[in-house]
Order: C-alpha cells, then structure tokens, then sequence
C-alpha cells in the first residue's frame, strides 16, 4: 500500500521490462526505498537510525562470516583461534574489531531508533505491529549479542555466560532442569559453546527475518514524522530517492566516521580486559559485569536484593525481562491521539527529566561494582523505570491538554497550508 | 483494562524495589562502613617518564626498546612466564633478519619428538615454532611457584586496564609494607596490619590486591646487559619490557593506527561529498515560509 499520488516503476530498457514481467524486484526496490516511497517532507536525523540499523545488521553479517571461517568453536581452542584472527590472519583484526564494535555501534544506533520511538510515541495507532516487531528485533539483538560476547572464551565470556544461564536457575520448580538443559551440563562449557555458535550464526538471519517483516508493516502507514501529523497530502511528502537516500547517505558518513574512529583508535574500550584472560572456571573475576549495552537492564536485576515473598534473585530476573516486555504494551498504555512529545507538554517534562536522567542513572550503576551507593541509587531509578511506563504514562496520557498542532506537516514546514485555512475540500488555488 | 493491570503492575514492582531500598537504606546507615585496604592503598598505573613511543594516535614502535624488552623477558621473565602467542618468527616484526630470527629461534629448546625412536625429547626451536612454556603443566607450575601459577604473558597489557603503564608500574612499584606510606601520608602497617603480605607474597601497592605472590623480579641495575648500551637501570628495564609486552599482546597495533588515518581520511571525504549532493537535492524543496 502507499499513498495515491506514489510514483509508479516504469520500466524503459527491455531488460528491466523482461524482468518487472518475471520477477518484479526493481519495482519492489523502486516502491520500498526508491522513488515510489512517499514519504514525510519534514523527517529529522532521527529518523536517519532505521537505515543505520539495517547498515550495522549487514555489517555484522558480513564480518561475522568471515570470522566463522577462521574461529573455532571448541573450549580448548576457541581463545586462541581468537588469537590466530588477531595475529596471523589477512585483516584478521580489523574483521574482529569492526564485528565487536559493530554490536556496539548496532546498540547505540537501535537505542536511539527506540528512544526516538518513545519521544514521538512511534508506536500509536496504526504503527503497533512496527512496533511490536521492533521489539521482537530488540530481544533477539540481546540474545545474539550476549551468545556472540561468550564465543572467545575468555573470563568475561565464561562467567557473563554462568551468571545471564543462572538467571534461568531463579524459576521455581523447572528452573534448575531447565538451566541445565540449556547449558548441556553444569556449568558453561564445550557443549555450551558449541550451541551458542551454532545459535549466533542463526539469530541475524532471523534478525533479517523480523527487520523484513518490521519495514513492511513500516510502509502500511508510511512514516511517522516530528509533527505527528499524518501524511494528509501530496504537499506532506517527498520521494524517498533521491531525498533520503541523499540524507541518509550524509547520515552513514557521520555514522563510519565515529564508527571507524573506535575501530581503529579505540578498538577495546568498549570491551573489557577481563576477556583477553582466557576462560577459567576456577577463578572467578572481581566484577562480573556484561557488555556496556547491557547494563540499565543489568541494573534493574541486581537492584532486588530483599526476599519479599519471593526470593530476591527472582525479583531481578521478573523485573529484568518486565522491564523489556513492557514494552510491548506501549501502544495500549500511552493513550491519546497526539504523537509527538513537541505537542505534550506534561509528557515532554516526564521524558527529559524522568525517564532520560534513569536510564543514564541505570547505566552507570549497572557497571558499577554492586555495592553502596550505586545499588540504593539503582533501586531509586528502578521504581522510576517501571512507574514511568506502567502508572505516569498511562494518567499523563489521559489527563494531558496538548498544545496547539500544525494543520498538516506542509504547514508545519513552510509555515501554512492553503486547505488548512479554506477548509479540507478546498481546491488548492493557483498561484 | 491493559492500563489497569498495568498500573498494578508497575505499582507492584515500584513498591517490592522500594521497599528493598529502605531495607538497604536502614542498613548502610546503620552499619559502620568498612573501608578495604585495597580501597585505601591500590595506586592507579603510571606511565614511564615520556610514556610510550606507542602512545596515542599517531604513535610508532620504538624497535630499539622492543629489542631491549625481548631480552628482558628472554633473561628474566622467561623463567617462569610463557608466552603463548608469539612465535619466533614474530620476532621478525622487530627488524631482526631472517638469519637472526633463526638463530634466536635456536637457542631456545622446545618439546618434539626423537626422529628415530618418537620418545619426547627436546629439541632446538625453528622460527615457526611458538615460544616454549617454562613447565611443561600448570601443577608443575603451581608446584614451582608456592602455588601461584604465573600467568601468560603475550596478553598480559590487553588483560589489565591501561595495561602498558600496569606492567611498568607493577615491576618498579614493590615497596616495603611495614614502611609502606601513600600520598595522604598514611601507613599502610599501621591502618591494615590484617592485610600485611604473608609468607611468599610481596606488597605492591599496583596490584589489584596489594599483595602479589611473584617476587620482585627486576631488583638491580646491570641485571640485564643491553646489547645496545643503553644503561639498565630498573626503569629502564620495567619500560622496555612492558614496551615488549604491548607488542606482543597487539603485534597489529601500529599497522591498524596507521591504517586508520588513511580509512578516516577517505570517510570524512566521503561524508563532505554526501554532504554537498543531500544539500544539492533538498535545494529545490527547502521550505520558502510565505509568511
């Protein structure tokens, strides 16, 4: 579906004809990124993240093929076939670099893409499927991440691994089968190994799966936009090429040129130095924490520490995947017809100043060492976190008075819109 | 219906992680807070006088020094530390020529076979073998060494934070724990004497936990006889090899530096050229307000 006045792919050479007639791909190209794409005029470079994403899900792929031919997924080995792509293969480094800060590069971009969401409420009727897709795409993106961070084998890999499986062990009755049986024994080791290379070499490709499915519910309704408005005309919107692509193109080159300034300058200061120690079960690091993208939900884990009720380790693992599954209910919690935080007046103030200050509250303190003050301070943003989305989102919602809102995004941009003074069935004048 | 139970929910949750924080609260306040003496006595690495040739963005190997750390390990740390990454040809990377490479190579003994009879028997390195371990198993290593095993080094800069500076920090930082005073002028003996190094371990005030079971191994000057003249003295030493070992642990380190100005140069052109054309293609629809 797209909007009446969408461009159709006209193929000119006999070549594009034979194959619009036997597989039409350029024109599925032409409709979804092409010119045949309207799309909202007034896009900011926040909506430049979408793009990013599917370039870090590429690259990705693309290093992390050419890592599996050269890594080993064997405990005995598996460090130092680490260590023979570092040293003695052909740009070995600069594959393992690109791939690890990939995934970190992948987080920061997904988590602006999903902050971007929360501030202009991307997820409201009709875009929930988007939504819920994306955070289908989310979860997965954890779990390839946690099960690629185990494959070197090193300390952190080792004991992230034992400690994220542990969590399994928190559920009543099944939880202690069911740990074992994920891990294939005891505790993290080759059989352990072996599935979690075998799952991380599959998760992407379902990744690919979900973002395809996540960017045809996308062109249903069409971007959102900063306004909120919807796309009501002609006038509302541009082509996707050569506008965006020209934008987005721009957009990459600030993305590669942060990227490549880690990769090449800074390659392991998103990693941790306990990880060039290989594994040992014997020898259990100071602190144990995950990769950096990680830690506001590693903060919300550790910040129950009371056995009310239930015991505390099962708090954290109730409250750690809540903290994401809530999420999903977005569409349904957060009411009301206006979309972007520029028009909320009460729910921009709960955005900037409750929820941003907890996030960053929650990061530092889930890669703090757990002990005072940073686990009180935890436990403080924790209550936020679930407050924020659960019980303020849902009343600011309903109580709110939006401020006044453009007629339509051709007013917004160019300060007026002829049919939003002569009402909607005006003809537009000639000029 | 959702946003009820929603409610409750968040509520729920609000109220169990709160009620944990007063508990926690109640108890820290309470408590009299214990300071550690690793807290109170651990010293964050320094860097050498001049730091490191290899420092920063532009920085190079300083091969000289490579060379004079090689012997360092080679005569001192080699006697208990292995080095399992690195192989003799690697050494080539510190412009020894083929000819010396083999002949360094040649003078360590490394485990093989008796061509003849195929009993274990030691044999002399050839350049692509890797460095041979100083016990033949970690309990043998255990054993030598009061049952610390001493760890392998061709990783040991990637392996601690700011691991250049940790290396010639903790090789030139043993001090004596009864005399032992840091900046703030407080004695280590008198404020911990729990945490007073026992029996086969040593007080370092760079160790992650003060006490660290390796002895001081560079105690003298002269305990090395640098090939170049260069004088030995223990900072000297310390320097050289933690240069060595920050080859060792990245041998790419300089190419990959090297090579990033000139992938940043291409990109940063790139990104001025994507620039101009987004900036070419909105100029025909950049908002004119008609007010």
């Amino acid at each position: 579906m797209s909007f009446p006045w969408a461009k159709e792919y006209e193929p000119k050479y006999g070549l594009t004809k034979f194959f619009d007639e036997k597989l039409p791909l350029p024109r599925l190209v032409y409709n979804a990124v092409g010119a045949g794409y309207p799309v909202p005029r007034n896009l900011s470079y926040f909506w430049n993240f979408g793009v990013l994403a599917g370039f870090c899900l590429m690259l990705q792929i693309v290093t992390g093929i050419v890592l599996a031919m050269h890594y080993a997924a064997n405990a005995d080995v598996a460090f130092a076939s680490v260590e023979h792509i570092m040293r003695d293969v052909n740009w070995g480094w600069l594959m393992r670099y690109a791939h690890a800060n990939g995934a970190s590069f992948f987080f920061m971009v997904i988590y602006i893409h999903i902050f971007r969401g929360f501030f202009y409420a991307s997820y409201k009727p009709p875009r929930e499927m988007i939504w819920l897709l994306g955070v289908v795409i989310f979860l997965l993106m954890m779990a390839t991440a946690f099960m690629g961070y185990v494959l070197p084998w090193g300390q952190m890999s080792f004991w992230g691994a034992k400690v994220i499986t542990g969590l399994f062990g928190a559920i009543p009755l099944v939880g202690e089968p069911l740990q074992i049986w994920l891990l294939g024994g005891y505790a993290p080791d080759n059989a352990a190994l072996n599935r979690f290379f075998s799952l991380h070499y599959l998760l992407p490709f379902v990744i690919a799966g979900a973002v395809i499915l996540h960017i045809w519910a996308l062109h249903i309704p069409g971007s959102s936009n900063p306004t909120g408005v919807e796309v009501k005309q002609e006038s509302d919107t541009l082509p996707f090429h050569p506008y965006y692509t020209a934008k987005d193109g721009f957009g990459l080159g600030v993305f590669l040129l942060l990227f490549f300034a880690f990769v090449f300058f800074l390659p392991n200061i998103l990693g941790h130095p306990d990880n060039y120690i290989p594994a040992n079960p014997l020898s259990t690091p100071a602190h144990i924490v995950p990769e950096w993208y990680f830690y506001p939900f590693y903060a919300i884990l550790r910040a129950f520490t009371f056995d009310f009720i239930l015991p505390a380790k099962l708090w954290g693992v109730l409250a750690m995947f809540a903290a994401i599954l809530v999420w999903f209910f977005l569409p349904w919690l957060d009411k009301g017809p206006v979309r972007s935080g520029h028009y909320r007046p009460l729910f921009r103030k709960f955005f900037w100043f409750g929820l941003i200050p907890t996030m960053i509250v929650l990061f530092i303190c889930g890669g703090a060492p757990a002990e005072e003050p940073y686990v009180m301070i935890s436990q403080l943003a924790t209550a936020y976190y679930f407050l924020h989305f659960l019980v303020i989102l849902p009343i600011v919602s309903s109580i709110e008075r939006p401020d006044p809102m453009p007629y339509s995004i051709t007013e917004a941009v160019l300060g007026s819109d002829k049919k939003a003074v002569l009402g909607e069935n005006a003809e537009p004048v000639a000029v | 219906m959702i946003r009820l139970i929603g409610i409750l929910v968040g509520l729920g949750f609000a109220f169990v992680v709160l009620l944990t924080f007063a508990i926690g609260f109640y108890t820290w306040s309470t408590e009299e807070s214990t300071e550690t003496a690793e807290h109170a006595f651990h010293q964050e690495a320094i860097a050498p006088d001049g730091g490191f040739a290899f420092d920063g963005p532009l920085g190079n190997w300083d091969i000289a020094q490579l060379q004079r750390g090689y012997q360092v390990y080679k005569e001192v740390c080699a006697a208990c530390h292995s080095l399992n990454y690195v192989a003799f040809r690697n050494l080539g990377d510190l412009a020894y020529s083929e000819a010396q490479v083999k002949a360094e190579a040649e003078s360590w003994m490394v485990p093989g076979i008796n061509p003849d009879t195929g009993e274990a028997a030691m044999r002399a390195a050839t350049p692509v073998d890797y460095f041979p371990s100083p016990y033949p198993n970690a309990v043998a290593a255990a054993a030598a060494n009061n049952n610390a095993i001493p760890p392998d080094l061709s990783l040991m800069t990637k392996a601690r934070p700011n691991g250049s500076n940790y290396v010639y920090s903790l090789l030139t930082g043993y001090d004596d724990a009864a005399t032992y005073t840091n900046e703030d002028g407080h004695r280590f003996a008198e404020q911990f004497p729990d945490s007073m190094p026992g029996t086969g371990l040593y007080f370092n005030p760079y160790f992650a936990n003060l006490n660290i079971a390796m002895a001081p191994p560079l105690t003298t000057a002269g305990q090395v006889t640098y090939a170049d003249g260069t004088e030995a003295t223990v900072d000297q030493m310390s320097a050289d090899v933690a240069a060595f070992l920050t080859w060792t642990a990245e041998p790419k380190m300089i190419a990959r530096k090297q090579t990033g100005w000139w992938v940043l140069a291409f990109t940063l052109f790139a990104t001025i050229l994507a620039w101009f054309a987004k900036k070419q293609v909105w100029a025909a629809v950049k908002p004119k307000r008609e007010d």
